[in-house]
């Protein structure tokens, strides 16, 4: 069964569609892209997955719960990080911890806490405000509270975006893990093509809201005639109607 | 509902209270100036005026009740205000937290920081100045529940109009009690008012609460059915403000306004 089911999703501003009958599903130990130009729908789709959005027609079924009718135990189920939802800077990386393990009805509060903690290398940390930590200290602590509940749904905008390089592959390393250890599911937005060929499994690429071609990130552009998942970007990006398949 | 997510937005008001000076010491240092204020103000008063008539429980009593009014009312936006602040509304509604929680969290933290305010108060006013609340008698448990109850349903309003017009409309919120003040009769009997202003203090439930306190105070005939309409009037205005709540976020969440929720984004 898939973590995540995303069936016919459309998202419409008056007269402006954001999202357009958008289908896919992330399965168990699957790390699934989503990609595309800025204003494709990325952050839409995953808001609505979130259930800060409400679409405007489609389902959504997290680990077989619909958000629609049982959203309480589809989004306990789920949980995210991204660069632009950073946690409250004026409370310290374990109070951030106790407060959304205690949201997401996690059990043995303090032991899980402990482990995220070690698991993220916050130890140092553990009583500094989230505020005065780098970008990429904030990086790992909104990663942290992300993995706080054990999601089966992890959803990840850009995680990767503000850090340098040994950051970035230390954080990718981690979410890998996640997948391979455990049996979860990751849905990951990201610009970085070399990110993304490193670690998905599957990539959807989005233009103007619709799903325009999908496909293992290691052969997609041998298959449209590009020699990189770079190129392949932004040919969807500037020439999307060539692309659809 | 789930009381462990009620307590996780209770936690958190305690951590940022006790990590800031500047979020402990309002509690009751506005409330305490008033009361000091108003203290040397009726002691004054009572020496200039007909020997025999004592305006601490009139003056005194109505300062301390209409301030606990106010502490309950920003007790509540100021939790959801935090959220605002900090820019955390993505990360907490989508967690499972329902809208019922949310709001239980918001008026538990009220809870605990008017009581704060209040002990102040009245161990100023009855140490200080004299202040006895066996004057009011056990009125006084209804007088502070109606006040409570629509302190909590103004504060949740409050919440909705920011959340609906985005955070520079707090400013909407602050002058709330002082602009409501002169209807509710904090100082003077409703009679006083002319008949339109009369209208408007009728619909709002602190007025029955100053008249009845008067009226106990005075020795006039306490109206109970008069007390009751008003406990009417401010559970009638929880549910509502529930409701307008309600209304916005789903409103907001239809509009994708709690995903972009900012100064700059919400117009």
């Amino acid at each position: 069964m898939s973590i995540l089911s995303v069936s016919n999703l459309r998202k419409t501003y008056g007269d402006t569609v954001a999202v357009d009958g958008v289908s896919f599903s992330v399965a168990p130990h699957e790390i699934v892209g989503l990609l595309g130009p800025n204003g494709a729908g990325k952050t839409t789709t995953i808001n609505m997955i979130l259930g800060v959005l409400e679409p405007t027609a489609g389902a959504i079924t997290i680990d077989g719960r619909p958000l629609a009718s049982d959203r309480r135990a589809a989004l306990a189920r789920t949980n995210f990080a991204a660069v632009y939802a950073p946690l409250p800077g004026n409370l310290t990386v374990e109070q951030n911890l106790r407060i959304f393990a205690m949201l997401y009805g996690v059990r043995h509060l303090a032991t899980r806490i402990d482990r995220v903690i070690q698991q993220f290398d916050l130890e140092r940390f553990r009583h500094v405000k989230c505020g005065v930590l780098s970008s990429g200290e904030q990086t790992r602590v909104s990663v942290a509270k992300a993995m706080v509940n054990q999601p089966r749904l992890l959803l990840l905008d850009e995680p990767t975006a503000s850090l340098d390089p040994a950051t970035a592959d230390d954080v990718r390393r981690r979410i890998k893990g996640f997948t391979d250890s455990g049996d979860g599911g990751v849905l990951w937005t990201s610009h970085n093509m070399y990110e993304v060929e490193s670690v998905c499994d599957r990539v959807l690429f989005l233009s103007h809201g619709r799903v325009l071609l999908e496909g293992n990130p290691k052969t997609l552009p041998n298959e449209h005639g590009k020699d990189t998942l770079e190129e392949l970007f932004i040919a969807v990006a500037r020439e999307p109607l060539t692309l659809g398949t | 509902m789930d009381s462990r997510r009620v307590l996780a937005l209770v936690l958190r008001q305690i951590y940022l209270i006790r990590g800031s000076i500047s979020r402990l010491v309002p509690l009751f240092i506005w409330v305490a100036i008033d009361i000091v204020l108003w203290g040397f103000m009726t002691k004054y008063l009572n020496t200039v005026t007909a020997a025999g008539f004592n305006f601490v429980p009139v003056l005194l009593g109505a300062v301390l009740m209409w301030d606990f009014f106010t502490r309950v009312m920003h007790g509540v936006t100021m939790a959801f205000f935090e959220d605002v602040w900090s820019r955390n509304f993505l990360n907490v509604f989508a967690s499972p937290l329902s809208i019922g929680e949310y709001l239980s969290g918001l008026v538990v933290s009220s809870i605990m920081t008017s009581a704060v305010g209040l002990v102040i108060m009245l161990a100023l006013a009855m140490a200080v100045f004299g202040l006895s609340f066996f004057a009011y008698g056990t009125a006084l448990i209804a007088f502070l529940l109606i006040l409570f109850i629509f302190g909590i349903a103004l504060g949740i309003v409050g919440c909705a109009v920011v959340l609906r017009l985005g955070p520079s409309a707090e400013w909407f919120i602050w002058p709330i009690p002082a602009l409501l003040s002169p209807f509710a009769g904090v100082f003077y009997p409703i009679a006083t008012l002319p008949a339109w202003m009369q209208v408007i203090a009728r619909l709002l439930p602190p007025s029955y609460v100053f008249e009845g306190m008067r009226a106990i105070v005075l020795g006039q005939p306490f109206q109970l059915s008069s007390l009751i309409g008003g406990a009417v009037l401010s559970v009638a205005g929880l549910l509502i403000a529930c409701a307008v709540f309600t209304r916005v976020y789903r409103h907001a969440v239809r509009s994708g306004l709690i995903a972009r929720y900012s100064a700059e984004s919400v117009s």
